[in-house]
């Protein structure tokens, strides 16, 4: 091969073979019988793109028992996520006070650390009773989680109890990363928006408040309690040392490691914390706030009757527009209560059935011609 | 870098641009130019040596040395240059775009690292693939430069071994057998005795056959080497260009004297020195200014239709991008605007102020820009790469392409425009050795008037016929009905001859022509381009009635008839100069496949009787001559391949011996010593040795040559045509024994051996459409001039009555016009025709030519049109001596495969350089035209006239195919399938190369478009290889067709390169139309399944791989989008930053890819069996405008999909963001994927296996990843988010419902389309389901539907034309008492044309109808004066009509004769038109 042309033999993707050098070797003749290699390509199924293929041909008769199919399966899901969505007790208090007549209208412009808080109290009535464990959510409305640079206030290695992390957290943290030449801990605008009212729950029961009993534990994931979040280590347990050296968030009323008289629920590894900083994907969200645990099989978690919800109101809410409220939920396998998925289903079953039966019309009408391959005139 | 949007502009621009070229192509060559034109126009070489030291030393600085460098980088510049050209793709530079984004702080979504992943990934790739290329190429080059060749040192007064990179210009190199040429130089001294150097030009175009140098004149005389010291000469050429086949220049003696140089003289740098003991040449171009090197453009980039589509689609993209950015920007202001102070939840500057909604929305924009950056499917460019190479290799690797033959299998040589064979609108193709199989085969002659028709002959042909067609496929054929001679010799061969192909072709190609040449018959890569000669064409039975003419040839009677001319005598006289003419007139190379010398001339003495002192001499300057011509290289085969024009200029040998007539010469050399070639005869045992090595039966071999009672001559031709007339002449025992420079030995059977000089060879060019050969006969000692060319221009050049003084004129005009007739005849059946004249000069005539000729030889610059004169001069005043007819057949399944391209709706021209009967006939024989088509002929003189006859034209079909419909409408056939597409009425075209000069003028170009188009297929006769590229480049920019351009030769070059898709023939006519193509096939036939086939699948999997990727792009972006209306359109993506990119590099990306080589709409054995399929991808039905928006509406339907089930199901939950996205991208990567297999026709387990994967990696990936990431990535952390979710049946739930609802309404429609409104394709793959009975009962009845549609139009047709028929059935009663034969006819036709000097149209009008097939009545209606005068007087007044007899009667047509009648037609420039009916 010509010496000068390699170069484009290479550009050309095509070594040799293209401009007629005897490629192969020879062919044998009879008294060779060496091995034949001709430039003959291999007869295999995939070289002849003839392998065994399935070829779905979508007529109306071939597809016809999948639109039953899809329609037996998904309807009867439908109704059974349906009854289980009913299932479930929810019951939700608006407590923003926009509403002159609200108890808590005279909070509504509260600032992050007004001392004393401003607190309020709502009495509400459960119709019915909630059987099993009782979720308590506080919700929030128009409030953007989800907002790109609100996300990314945080820093993960800090909350991982990361020491250098701790006093030098990162750039993302950002206008909330130090205060007064001091890192803040934990940084960022997520941790120094958190949440702070504080909401308790009595049960009226002829004029008798008693309170009930508010799980402040397990409402975080596990790996986020456990993996995720931790405090920074050193020596010995004492968080006030521990954190030596920072400061706390700017809105916050105390420093990270008094949210909690428990020293497991403290610091970075307090629940309410790890939940908040958990960011809602929508703008409107719930965020688990206490559990209410079932005491016995013969009393209903919570019964039916008046309670009254006892608001210590420090956030702020009415500078965008936004709502808080109290959720108090059962839940079942599937979460809280939510008709949609049931409902959804059992419409998408009956559209699927639905046009099975217009394709059963179809089939009978013109599918024949299909079989023999005529040509349609 | 300074100016990136402009820079980005012009990189779209040539990304858009159909021509888009890769710039690196030709960095290395444009370099050279630039170096060339600093020189000057002529380059002056002078050896750097004695008293030219000083000027060599000025001069030579400015050439360039023979050091090369191909490598694009160097170390140092690598990074910052492959950086460079890789920034000049879009694709890079939108990636570099958002990256550099991304570092905007205020603009930033994502992290920076993440953004600058795929730009990265894919710079690194492209660098490492660069970087490794280059390495080899600078590997190789190092090796190149370091080679050593001698070079005559100055110092030590000899040749010294010299690195090839240390060669200059002016040096002289000394080369020895085998070895490669370094540089061009110019031949200064050769071993070989006649100066004639071998090479082999494989490493420039693949041609592994020998080619003639020959040393520059007045070299060649020298014994001695020459000795560099005391060259005094100096040599001025052109400047460096790529011209392989032009080299000019003149080399200047010290006493002023010039000698021309001819590319004759130069041997080119690559090729190799072959059967040549040793040559001395002095380098004049070097390194990058060879012409090999100068030639070596790296490949040709193309772009197909689709993917030119695909881009303005892309633009589309860019459009929507915007639009969704602007949406997000507004939308972002306005929600800021909705806050009367600052939320807490917008994060403040470090300042404490906010940015006012309107610049914040500014910056939105570009974050969006990033965020929503997959929408440009950057990534599609990368697959589709992908995707063609795999095409590619499964195209190169279907059987079917496999030609046994010659070993040889389709080669695609552009990788990027396979699905450009889908759309294939015209097909232009060549006709001999394309659609022919350039095999020509002596048919029938006629000498002095008298036609010999060689019926034995043609008995033989049959024979062969069925053989053929019986044994195509089987190894060991054709031993049927070859004589007994030929059997042994193809066993023989076959044991001897593979092996040598194969192995040591190079060492033994010059000793064993015979063998090789023989195998050469089944035409193989790299022996096939040599002249062959198959039994078929060297067998060649002699007409008997010829035969016993041609034994009262003596000696004797030959003399009388120079004297006395009596009838009988003049005849043998003309019979004697057609045959020695026929041996003489051509540039074929005799050799004698190589036996022990000893025993050759033994023999050879042994047989001839020695009969006078005449004889002896006679035979004296045989030996002499055949030691001569059998040493070094017998096989001598020029390439006819080189250049388009003057391929035959190769071996025009200028000598200028005038004086010594041929006999004393020859005597003189007899007896020089013999025994020169000692080498040679020791080489022989050698060679036999190593063929023996090989493993075969040499000895066989060579005894049954020795056994042949003739010495085996083997002859080399430029042209198979040549070859085929000395097969013939050597049939009637006129045998061409030997040719070498300055003569030709023939060994005459009546006259023993005749020697004759060799003057002069004007070889054959294009444009003169002759050659001929000056020689000085033996007999007669006269100068005789032979001249064969085509019989247009020969039949002008003839001397006509008034200049002939002799009593001959008579005759001669006689048999002037008896062969015009036999011509016409051999052309009506389609055999090529040859005229042969001769003319006799005086000495003195001849000298006077000369010297002008010689003038012209020398010039530099005007060269080609001086020769041209030159030689017209002597073509004037000829004898015309008879004429051949050569059949070259049609190549195996051409007209089935014609038949069925032209179903698929493909128009096919044939451009041929053939007369216009010759095409007419091959067109009809391979059913390009067929018998019932309307053929209007174009044959104009002038501009004016040819507008008014295409409008007429026009008209006229126009009028048909209105008359048409209503009868059509009213049979009720309301067709849709595709097979009606075509339009029912066909008509053909035939235009001439004169015709053509006019219709391609500006102002008629459209006419003829529009009546192109009418017309199903349109024949080119005469057309010159550049208008066979002007037109297709024509059809290609005014009809925007997509064409293709098939052929096998080096005048089908250009035309090749202009057409979309070139497709070369590697056949007999050398490498380059293969090498200039973009797919090289064996077969015309193979055109079939390329198209049909693989050219369908091509386009409908890439087009629908396309349209996939923009559904996919933009249904997953979408996802995103959506997602901005609940988070303040701030740019935060619900999904981890690494899933989403990864999503389409990894996830998403291979499904497509196997669905983008695999899908299979149809099997391949419906779609060849119903061409009309093709129309579905010529006609972009997958991929027409509003596809596209259909596919965007439904991603943008399914992204809603997949996008609001999430959310109305965790509406109000306490779902975190990434827990939010990961249902939803899970569902977009379900509904993505199984959106593929609803899409895809057919489901194999590659399909499965990477479905399946896909899906599986996913879920690894997220598991893994949300395992491990707890801090590293602050602002996309999902930890733990997949395995919580794995365990949650809701997330099952929701992405079950997603994929569900997402994918319902395109199954659904899908299912629709296929049940009620299949398309053809949905219908033929119904066929696939069918058993075998079933599928050929179900095509066969889906034929007739076609079929029917056709009748019925046919019938349309007859109900039209018999109302004419009607009309003129008065005259035609009249007519019929004068039945009359062809030859009044043309007769009357003639005297047409002597009448009407104007008109010049020639209309045939033929249109049958099929109403009862069986019939082959003929009827030949001759309109009457009346309906010409109707039809045409009113438009050209002058245009007179010439009405002719019409035959009408009954006679019994073959098919095949059918063809016959179009000849009528033919006549020039005489209005006729007349109809053919078939009852």
């Amino acid at each position: 091969m010509a010496v000068n042309y390699s170069a484009k033999e290479e550009a050309d993707g095509h070594p040799s073979g293209g401009v007629g050098v005897p490629g192969g070797g020879a062919v044998g003749s009879g008294g060779g019988g060496g091995a034949v290699k001709t430039r003959k390509p291999d007869n295999t199924a995939f070289k002849q793109q003839r392998l065994p293929a399935w070829q779905p041909i979508l007529t109306a008769g071939t597809v016809l028992p999948a639109f039953f199919i899809i329609g037996l399966i998904f309807i009867p899901i439908g109704i059974g996520i349906f009854v289980t969505s009913n299932n479930i007790r929810e019951y939700e208090i608006d407590y923003t006070g926009t509403e002159p007549s609200s108890p808590c209208n005279k909070c509504l412009n509260v600032s992050w650390d007004s001392t004393p808080p401003c607190t309020c109290t709502i009495n509400f009535t459960l119709e019915h009773s909630f059987e099993s464990n009782v979720f308590m959510y506080y919700g929030l409305s128009n409030f953007y989680q989800n907002h790109r640079r609100y996300v990314k206030s945080r820093d993960d290695s800090q909350l991982n109890g990361d020491n250098s992390s701790l006093l030098n957290p990162s750039k993302e943290c950002e206008p909330y990363r130090t205060n007064e030449d001091k890192p803040i801990a934990p940084c960022g605008a997520i941790a120094n928006s958190m949440f702070n009212d504080t909401l308790e729950l009595y049960r009226i029961d002829n004029d008798t408040r008693t309170p009930i009993t508010l799980i402040k534990k397990g409402i975080a994931w596990w790996t986020d309690k456990n993996v995720k979040f931790r405090n920074p280590t050193g020596d010995g347990n004492n968080l006030t040392a521990l954190f030596q050296g920072t400061t706390k968030p700017v809105n916050w009323p105390k420093p990270v490691y008094m949210l909690d008289s428990e020293p497991d629920n403290n610091g970075f590894i307090n629940e309410d914390f790890i939940v908040w900083m958990r960011t809602a994907a929508l703008p409107t969200f719930r965020k688990l706030y206490r559990l209410i645990e079932r005491k016995n099989n013969l009393q209903p978690t919570l019964q039916a009757g008046n309670y009254s919800l006892d608001i210590a109101y420090n956030y702020p809410v009415h500078s965008f527009d936004g709502r808080k409220r109290m959720i108090l939920s059962t839940i079942s396998w599937m979460g809280g209560k939510n008709p949609f998925l049931g409902i959804a289903y059992i419409t998408v079953g009956s559209i699927c059935f639905f046009l099975g039966v217009v394709l059963l019309i179809i089939h009978h009408k013109y599918g024949n011609r299909n079989t023999s391959a005529d040509i349609p005139n | 870098m300074a100016d990136p949007i402009r820079w980005a502009r012009y990189r779209w621009q040539r990304l858009i641009s159909a021509e888009g070229r890769e710039s690196s192509s030709s960095n290395s060559s444009s370099k050279c130019h630039q170096s060339s034109k600093t020189t000057g126009k002529h380059r002056i070489v002078i050896p750097c040596l004695g008293h030219f030291k000083e000027e060599y030393e000025k001069v030579s600085k400015l050439y360039m040395n023979n050091k090369i460098r191909t490598t694009k980088y160097t170390l140092l510049n690598f990074l910052p240059r492959n950086l460079f050209e890789q920034f000049h793709r879009v694709a890079n530079l939108y990636f570099l775009f958002l990256v550099v984004l991304n570092w905007v702080p205020l603009v930033e979504a994502f992290q920076k690292e993440i953004t600058m992943l795929p730009l990265v990934g894919v710079l690194t790739i492209i660098a490492v693939k660069d970087g490794l290329e280059d390495y080899s190429r600078y590997k190789m080059d190092k090796q190149i430069n370091n080679l050593l060749t001698k070079v005559y040192s100055r110092k030590e007064k000899k040749y010294i071994d010299e690195c090839w990179k240390n060669v200059n210009v002016g040096d002289f190199v000394r080369l020895s057998r085998n070895e490669i040429i370094p540089a061009d130089m110019v031949l200064l001294y050769s071993s070989d005795l006649d100066g004639i150097c071998y090479i082999e030009t494989a490493g420039l175009d693949g041609e592994t056959n020998l080619k003639q140098r020959q040393v520059v004149k007045g070299y060649a005389e020298q014994v001695s080497e020459i000795d560099p010291e005391e060259f005094s000469s100096r040599i001025e050429c052109e400047s460096p260009n790529n011209n392989l086949s032009r080299f000019r220049g003149f080399v200047e003696h010290s006493n002023k004297d010039r000698v021309a140089l001819s590319k004759e003289n130069l041997l080119l740098r690559g090729c190799t020195v072959r059967n040549t003991e040793a040559v001395v040449g002095i380098v004049v171009y070097a390194g990058h200014e060879t012409k090999a090197m100068l030639n070596n453009n790296g490949p040709h980039y193309k772009r197909s239709k689709l993917e030119r589509k695909v881009n303005t689609d892309i633009l589309w993209c860019v459009l929507l991008l915007i639009l969704m950015c602007l949406t997000g920007a507004i939308g972002h202001g306005i929600w800021l605007t909705r806050y009367s102070e600052i939320p807490f939840i917008n994060i403040p500057k470090p300042d404490g102020k906010s940015v006012p909604p309107v610049l914040a929305g500014f910056y939105m924009f570009w974050t969006m820009i990033i965020l929503l950056q997959v929408l440009i499917p950057v990534s599609l460019y990368v697959s589709i790469e992908i995707v063609k190479l795999g095409q590619i290799y499964l195209i190169q690797n279907d059987i079917d392409f496999y030609h046994e033959k010659t070993d040889s299998t389709i080669q695609c040589r552009a990788l990027n425009i396979a699905e450009d064979l889908g759309q294939i609108q015209y097909i232009f193709s060549d006709k001999t050795g394309t659609l022919t199989e350039n095999k020509m085969v002596f048919r029938r002659c006629s000498i002095a008037g008298q036609e010999y028709c060689h019926e034995e002959n043609a008995k033989r042909l049959e024979s062969y016929q069925d053989m053929d067609s019986e044994h195509e496929d089987s190894v060991d054929c054709q031993c049927g009905s070859s004589t007994h001679m030929s059997k042994w010799q193809r066993h023989s061969c076959r044991a001897v001859c593979e092996p040598l192909n194969r192995k040591s072709l190079n060492q033994l190609s010059g000793s064993y022509p015979a063998f090789i040449r023989e195998n050469g018959a089944g035409g193989g890569p790299h022996s096939g381009h040599m002249a062959f000669s198959s039994p078929i064409e060297t067998d060649v039975i002699p007409d008997t009635q010829l035969l016993e003419k041609f034994s009262q040839i003596s000696f004797h009677s030959y003399q009388q008839s120079e004297e006395a001319s009596s009838k009988l005598t003049l005849e043998t006289m003309y019979i004697t100069d057609f045959f020695l003419a026929l041996a003489i007139c051509n540039t074929v190379v005799v050799s004698v496949p190589h036996q022990p010398r000893q025993k050759m001339r033994l023999s050879s003495l042994g047989r001839m009787p020695i009969k006078s002192l005449e004889d002896i001499r006679q035979m004296f300057q045989r030996l002499s001559v055949r030691r001569l011509s059998s040493s070094p290289l017998p096989s001598v085969k020029e390439s006819s391949s080189e250049s388009p024009n003057s391929f035959v200029r190769k071996l025009s040998i200028f000598r200028m011996k005038l004086a010594s007539p041929a006999l004393d010469g020859a005597a003189q050399r007899a007896g020089e010593p013999h025994n020169t070639d000692s080498p040679e005869n020791s080489q022989v045992p050698q060679e036999l040795d190593m063929v023996n090595g090989a493993g075969c039966e040499p000895n066989s071999a060579v005894s049954s040559i020795e056994l042949s009672p003739l010495p085996k001559l083997c002859y080399e031709a430029e042209s198979p045509d040549e070859a085929a007339l000395v097969h013939a002449a050597r049939a009637y025992k006129c045998v061409l024994q030997s040719r070498t420079p300055d003569q030709v030995t023939v060994d005459f059977a009546g006259l023993g051996s005749l020697t004759f000089q060799l003057l002069h060879i004007l070889p054959f060019d294009s444009l003169r459409k002759r050659m001929s050969v000056v020689v000085r006969h033996p007999i007669s000692n006269k100068v005789v001039v032979y001249t064969k060319g085509a019989d247009s221009v020969m039949m002008d050049l003839l001397r006509t009555a008034s200049e002939a003084c002799t009593n001959n004129s008579e005759i001669e005009e006689k048999i002037k016009e008896r062969t015009q007739q036999h011509l016409d005849d051999y052309a009506r059946r389609g055999l090529r025709t040859l005229c042969i004249a001769k003319k006799v000069m005086s000495d003195a005539e001849y000298a006077e030519w000369l010297n002008h000729h010689f003038l012209a030889e020398t010039s530099i610059d005007n060269r080609e049109k001086l020769l041209l004169e030159s030689a017209t001069r002597l073509e004037t005043e000829l004898t015309l001596l008879g004429a051949t007819g050569i059949e070259d057949r049609l190549q195996e399944g051409v007209p089935d495969t014609i038949q069925a391209l032209r179903k698929a709706g493909i128009k096919i021209w044939m451009l041929t350089g053939d007369k216009r009967e010759t095409a007419v006939n091959i067109a009809y024989a391979c059913k390009l035209l067929e018998p019932d088509d309307r053929i209007f002929s174009l044959k104009s003189q002038s501009r004016d006239v040819c507008a008014l006859v295409m409008s007429k034209i026009l008209e006229d079909i126009q009028k048909n195919a209105s008359a048409k419909k209503k009868p059509s409408q009213k049979l009720g056939n309301v067709f849709t399938s595709p097979s009606t597409q075509t339009p029912g009425f066909s008509a053909g075209l035939v235009i001439d190369g004169r015709t053509l000069e006019h219709v391609l003028h500006d102002s008629l170009q459209s006419i003829f478009l529009e009546l192109t188009e009418k017309c199903r297929a349109v024949v080119c006769c005469q057309a010159t290889p550049l208008q066979k590229s002007v037109l297709v480049k024509l059809v290609r920019s005014k009809l925007k067709a997509v064409t293709l351009a098939v052929g096998d030769g080096a005048n089908d070059v250009s035309m090749i390169q202009v057409a979309d898709t070139g497709v070369g023939i590697s056949g007999q006519e050398g490498m380059q139309a293969v090498m200039a193509s973009d797919f090289a096939i064996s077969q015309f036939r193979h055109l079939r399944k390329l198209l049909l086939v693989h050219g369908h699948w091509c386009y409908t999997r890439l087009a629908n791989m396309v349209l996939y990727y923009f559904y996919k792009n933009v249904t997953y972006v979408n996802l995103l989008f959506w997602y901005q209306f609940f988070c303040g359109f701030s740019g935060t993506s619900m999904t981890d930053y690494w899933i989403l990119i990864l999503f389409n590099l990894l996830f998403t990306s291979v499904p497509p890819i196997i669905y983008g080589v695999l899908d299979k709409d149809v099997s391949a054995e419906i779609l060849m069996q119903l061409p009309q399929l093709y129309m579905m991808s010529q006609k972009s039905v997958a991929y027409v405008p509003s596809t596209l928006w259909i596919t965007l509406l439904d991603a943008f339907y399914q992204s809603l999909v997949c996008f609001f089930v999430p959310y109305f199901t965790y509406y109000d939950s306490d779902i975190d963001i990434l827990s939010f996205g990961n249902p939803i991208n899970t569902a977009a990567l379900f509904t993505i994927l199984f959106h593929l297999l609803i899409e895809c026709k057919s489901v194999t387990w590659i399909h499965t296996v990477v479905i399946v994967g896909s899906i599986l990696f996913y879920f690894i990936f997220t598991l893994a990843f949300g395992a491990t990431c707890k801090t590293h990535n602050p602002r996309s952390n999902s930890y733990w988010i997949m395995e919580k979710h794995i365990t949650d049946p809701v997330f099952y739930l929701v992405f079950l419902l997603t994929t569900c609802v997402a994918l319902l309404p395109r199954y659904f429609l899908r299912v629709l389309q296929g049940t009620l409104f299949p398309s053809p394709l949905l219908r033929a793959k119904h066929l696939d389901r069918l058993t075998l009975e079933g599928q050929t009962e179900a095509i066969k009845r889906w034929k007739d539907e076609c079929d029917v549609n056709d009748r019925g139009e046919s019938q349309a047709t007859s109900v039209s034309f018999s109302s004419a028929a009607g009309a003129v059935s008065e005259e035609e009663t009249i007519d019929s008492v004068l039945p009359t034969s062809k030859t009044p006819f043309q007769a009357c036709s003639r005297d047409g044309l002597v009448e009407d000097t104007s008109s010049l149209l020639d209309i045939q009008d033929d249109s049958g109808s099929t109403n009862d097939l069986n019939s082959k009545k003929t009827e030949f209606l001759n309109l009457s004066k009346e309906t010409n005068t109707d039809t045409f007087g009113g438009i050209n007044s002058c245009a007179k009509v010439s009405a002719c007899a019409s035959e009408v009667g009954s006679s019994a047509v073959s098919p095949a004769d059918k063809a016959g009648l179009n000849s009528l037609l033919c006549e020039e420039d005489a209005l006729v038109c007349f109809t053919k009916l078939e009852c």
